[in-house]
């Protein structure tokens, strides 16, 4: 059986959408729409799609940032929310850290490298000052970056520098689990691989697990174990990163992988063949009835603008579309 | 083969700053021909963006000046116009698309009357025929329902429509040359499929050369002909989009193109760039990469290499190239 750090149960996030002076709901904003997915130990699971998906409120409700309407988020087997404050303090929030998307917004320019690394410490230990020196030191050699890196201030460094000074951070108190929002997106490209190395090597030394917020597919293959692709506020495809991109079942899945996709043009022409979503993805405010997706998709029938589809496992992945029985 | 129509010779632009000169594009030559697409390609601060703004005249005052060369348009070398016919080309002959439509459209106009702004200036027009070259240009931009859409204003509008509607502003006048500077990156994936299909379309429908600016390889390969591939304010490699991956030359090139993951393929580990591109302030001697580069030689960090035409279309700046 597999070793599972993190498990999402029917996540739900609804915000009231309220109107005039006594801020009357008039409706729900279903941003996370019964999301369930499983972490396992040392491994990565990625969540991909569009803006508006649902991806970052499931990474804030796993980091505690966001008040779930409705579900549970167990760690180790327990219910994350039946912790008391204490609790949470201590064998939660320490071991569930996370690195930002944007290096150039993420950290105080007023303060010293070293006082950003050593803060989760100083926050969450007892250790003396001398005990997080060190600890800021092993860090850094860790990351990558000088040991003189530590008494400089954030803007003397480039943008990869910067995310390595994140992912120190991140790393501080040991944690567990890392929730990783587009942790290499704002990056250059020839720095990207060396983040997205660095990344790899220290799952692979600390035995971490990695929650990946992203929505280039590449990436995402490269970095992750499992990935789980999600459409308004559901998932629609959810399996093995190999499996999923060599045989992917959703048409979503297939359109996004399409767009993705680096098509070297033969003889002179221009790119293959590719799948061209129409129109744009809908409100959340207010979904399309029956499959969410069928608005934008090519095949879909007539029973899709009314049944609406369930997540069943098909092959080795589960999917979310009225084509599969 | 179709006419060149834009000739760029040995463009160098330069920011004045306190501390020094920074070269931002240091000797840029290149040429584009009617119809076709032709991508500069590179990281962040390789100039490729202050490239675009130097064709337009239209670079950050006071500061940016372009120190020399060359950039001839249909027969005219714009560098020699005074700025009150330079404006009569901007807009008109070659305009441009910026990365961001959240800024790039003014929040409290609808954009219909943004769209007129340029078609009066250049065309001349009466009122009423101004709306109608407005809805044409939204049509050739696959907007739905363009005579709604004219009287609303960007926030009401979708990034990738708004994307569109810039690119209504900038075809509005039919110029001959279309500068995109990373027009998709704030897209999203299947939005950026989308409007990559519909330039596609009106690139057919027009003729007209489109420069694309980008960072993303899988854009190049989607949509260029040709590519240029940038590295501290110099092109290091051209060559046909099918040459730049299947026989990279340039170093920087084929480990750039290493370092991108693919989606076709598992790969267990990346190729990554050691180090981060020189502060234009202060560049190496001899070949800007050297510091960089896997297969460096003495010669690279002396003298610049030159660049080398190797036929086909392909040329390359190395001292390994022969």
């Amino acid at each position: 059986m597999a070793d599972v750090l993190l498990e999402g149960r029917d996540l739900k996030k609804h915000y009231p959408v309220t109107r005039g002076f006594l801020q009357r709901t008039i409706g729900w904003v279903r941003a996370v729409d019964g999301v369930s997915f499983t972490i396992e130990r040392g491994k990565t699971l990625s969540l991909v799609g569009e803006s508006g998906a649902g991806k970052t409120t499931t990474a804030k409700a796993v980091l505690l940032l966001e008040r779930l309407t409705s579900g549970s988020i167990l760690f180790e087997g327990k219910d994350v929310y039946q912790f008391s404050q204490s609790q949470l303090k201590l064998e939660y929030r320490p071991r569930v850290q996370a690195v930002q998307q944007n290096p150039w917004s993420s950290m105080n320019p007023k303060m010293r490298v070293r006082d950003i690394i050593g803060e989760p410490l100083v926050v969450n230990t007892k250790q003396s000052k001398s005990q997080i020196r060190s600890r800021v030191l092993e860090l850094l050699e860790q990351v990558g970056l000088m040991s003189d890196a530590g008494e400089r201030y954030p803007h003397e460094f480039s943008g990869g520098q910067r995310q390595r000074i994140a992912v120190a951070r991140a790393l501080a108190l040991n944690p567990s689990l890392v929730v990783l929002d587009e942790p290499v997106s704002a990056l250059d490209v020839s720095i990207r691989a060396q983040i997205m190395n660095l990344l790899k090597d220290l799952q692979a030394q600390y035995n971490l697990s990695y929650l990946v917020i992203a929505h280039n597919l590449a990436t995402v293959r490269y970095m992750s174990h499992s990935v789980a692709i999600m459409y308004l506020g559901q998932i629609v495809e959810y399996g093995e990163a190999e499996e999923l991109f060599e045989k992917p079942l959703h048409p979503y899945t297939r359109a996004l992988i399409s767009a993705s996709q680096l098509t070297i043009p033969e003889d002179g022409t221009q790119g293959a063949k590719q799948i061209i979503l129409s129109g744009e993805m809908p409100s959340p405010l207010n979904p399309p009835e029956g499959c969410r997706f069928h608005t934008r998709c090519a095949e879909s029938g007539e029973s899709c603008s009314k049944d609406v589809p369930e997540l069943k496992l098909i092959g080795q992945h589960w999917v979310r579309c009225n084509h599969y029985k | 083969m179709s006419n060149i129509i834009l000739q760029v010779e040995n463009l160098r632009t330069s920011f004045f700053t306190r501390r020094g000169e920074v070269k931002a594009v240091d000797g840029v030559s290149f040429y584009v021909r009617e119809g076709e697409t032709f991508g500069i390609v590179g990281e962040s601060g390789c100039g490729k963006t202050v490239t675009g703004l130097s064709l337009l005249r239209l670079l950050p005052e006071p500061g940016g000046r372009i120190v020399g060369g060359k950039i001839i348009l249909e027969g005219t070398n714009l560098m020699e116009l005074s700025k009150k016919a330079m404006r009569t080309y901007r807009g008109k002959m070659i305009s441009m698309i910026l990365q961001d439509p959240m800024t790039s459209l003014n929040p409290v106009y609808p954009i219909g009357d943004q769209i007129a702004e340029s078609v009066r200036l250049h065309q001349g027009l009466p009122d009423n025929m101004v709306e109608q070259e407005v809805i044409s240009a939204l049509r050739l931009l696959r907007i739905p329902s363009p005579e709604m859409i004219l009287r609303q204003y960007p926030f009401q509008l979708s990034g990738g429509m708004r994307q569109r509607v810039v690119g209504a502003i900038a075809m509005s006048c039919h110029p001959r040359v279309l500068i995109a500077d990373e027009p998709t990156t704030a897209l999203d994936a299947t939005i950026q499929a989308q409007y990559m299909a519909l330039f596609k379309d009106v690139q057919q429908k027009t003729n007209v050369a489109i420069i694309f600016i980008t960072h993303d390889f899988g854009v190049i390969a989607n949509m260029c002909h040709r590519v240029a591939v940038m590295y501290a304010g110099k092109i290091v490699e051209t060559a046909p989009t099918r040459e730049i991956f299947n026989a990279p030359r340039h170093p920087y090139t084929s480990a750039l193109i290493n370092s991108v993951p693919r989606l076709d393929r598992k790969d267990d580990r990346l190729y990554s760039i050691e180090g981060q591109p020189p502060s234009l302030m202060n560049l190496p001697a001899g070949c800007r990469f050297a510091p960089r580069c896997s297969v460096v030689q003495e010669i690279c960090r002396e003298q610049e290499p030159p660049e080398v035409d190797i036929g086909n279309g392909h040329s390359v700046s190395c001292w390994k190239v022969k």
